[in-house]
């Protein structure tokens, strides 16, 4: 099914009638969920084959976004390159990590960031909720993968069609420090598709904890 | 897996707490909070993660070219992998049926190696150590006991490990969070049945303005 996808995003998709918004942007979307899936398959041949070249197209993709984020959450030049370098080797050596029917690898690798900001920056000890471990399904099913990645796509593109204000607010609670109430003041995006695919994803786990 | 404990949980986290712990900017107390509460309540866990996808689109469709990597940056990385994982020993959980992995972690250990301090009333308290922003400390009431009135400003969250507590309006049990700030005066009794063990996390200068029912409100609507 990936290598299927894999071509398909590849392939310039012939828009007919340029003055077709809907059909230029019927493109753009069925490109970009591609995407996602294709991020998803260049963490599984991270996993499985050790893939330079995978790794090499998510670098180039996400190195200079999570050096951005971290240079707006305060690291200096060189401390943000230092940073993005290793939360993208954590990324190669996790990739066994990442369940694709729970999140993106955007998602994933924001997370990822996010642990490492808060080690360099801010110093502390950083607690992590305990690890739900897979059930007796061993791997996620594939439509619930190719489901969640399109929520994803469509968040995104809730975020995108925002007001600019809200989303100048939204991109600052995540980038920047803003204070609690700032933070409380945004959003309203639609969250609730998203949350009860997680909420599915998330049931399939093994609790530990009673 | 013991679904019926999930769906038991009533009082949850805020979606201002729970978007404070996705970008990383709340005080180490209550991101223990966090850690703990969502280790029991797959509801909030959800929600944490949804907020984790917002994160992971604002990340996505941020511009590259305005903070480039260094040239010889992906070979560096390359070499970084090389070297292996940085493997940080992570302690194994233990098995205690009331303290969760993040405060386990804290502990040192599980309930039996909690460093208890008698505060008066039979009722026991033991800080965690967490850096100065906040505090969080495990908290003991014997049963039937009230909780000490402890004047706080700023807000304070009890989670409960053990047992349960009531107050005027409302009953906690085990994962259920009670959310107040400086203007709620009440007194809060553990239940009669069992001592309760709660965490509690505060912060003077942790203020939410009030927003907190209207963003509630907002979600709700989702």
């Amino acid at each position: 099914m990936f290598m299927v996808l894999d071509i398909a995003a590849k392939q310039q998709l012939p828009v007919v009638d340029m003055a077709s918004t809907f059909a230029m942007r019927q493109t753009r979307m069925n490109e970009n969920k591609n995407k996602r899936m294709l991020w998803v398959n260049h963490i599984e041949r991270i996993r499985d084959q050790k893939d330079q070249t995978a790794f090499a197209e998510l670098f180039e993709h996400f190195a200079p976004r999570i050096k951005g984020f971290l240079i707006k959450s305060g690291a200096n030049l060189s401390l943000a390159e230092e940073c993005s370098q290793e939360v993208m080797a954590t990324c190669w050596h996790k990739a066994h990590m990442f369940d694709p029917s729970r999140a993106s690898v955007a998602t994933w690798i924001f997370t990822i960031a996010r642990n490492r900001k808060i080690d360099v920056l801010r110093k502390e000890r950083r607690p992590e909720p305990e690890e739900l471990t897979w059930g007796p399904e061993e791997e996620p099913d594939q439509t619930d993968v190719m489901v969640i990645q399109q929520e994803s796509e469509q968040l995104g593109r809730a975020i995108a069609d925002l007001p600019e204000v809200q989303r100048d607010l939204i991109k600052k609670a995540y980038f920047g420090d803003l204070t609690h109430s700032e933070i409380a003041a945004q959003t309203g995006l639609p969250l609730g598709t998203i949350k009860s695919r997680i909420r599915l994803a998330l049931d399939r786990l093994r609790h530990e904890v009673k | 897996m013991n679904n019926n404990m999930y769906n038991a949980i009533k009082h949850h986290l805020s979606d201002n707490i729970l978007l404070g712990y996705s970008s990383g900017s709340l005080p180490e107390a209550f991101s223990l909070m966090v850690a703990s509460h969502i280790s029991l309540c797959s509801t909030c866990r959800a929600q944490l993660e949804s907020f984790d996808a917002i994160g992971g689109e604002v990340l996505n469709s941020s511009v590259e070219t305005d903070t480039p990597m260094a040239s010889d940056s992906l070979n560096a990385t390359l070499a970084l992998i090389r070297e292996g994982p940085t493997h940080k020993p992570v302690p194994s959980r233990i098995d205690d049926r009331v303290l969760p992995k993040p405060i386990q972690d804290y502990i040192g250990g599980g309930l039996a190696d909690v460093k208890w301090r008698a505060v008066g009333m039979g009722v026991k308290q033991a800080i965690l150590p967490t850096s100065d922003a906040a505090s969080a400390r495990l908290l003991f009431i014997p049963a039937g006991a009230a909780m000490p009135d402890h004047g706080h400003q700023g807000l304070e969250l009890t989670m409960v490990l053990q047992g349960a507590f009531k107050d005027e309006d409302d009953y906690f049990a085990r994962g259920d969070v009670e959310m107040a700030d400086s203007e709620i005066h009440h007194t809060p009794i553990a239940d009669i049945n069992e001592d309760c063990i709660c965490l509690v996390v505060s912060d003077a200068r942790l203020k939410f303005d009030g927003l907190i029912p209207k963003i509630m409100q907002r979600f709700a609507q989702m």
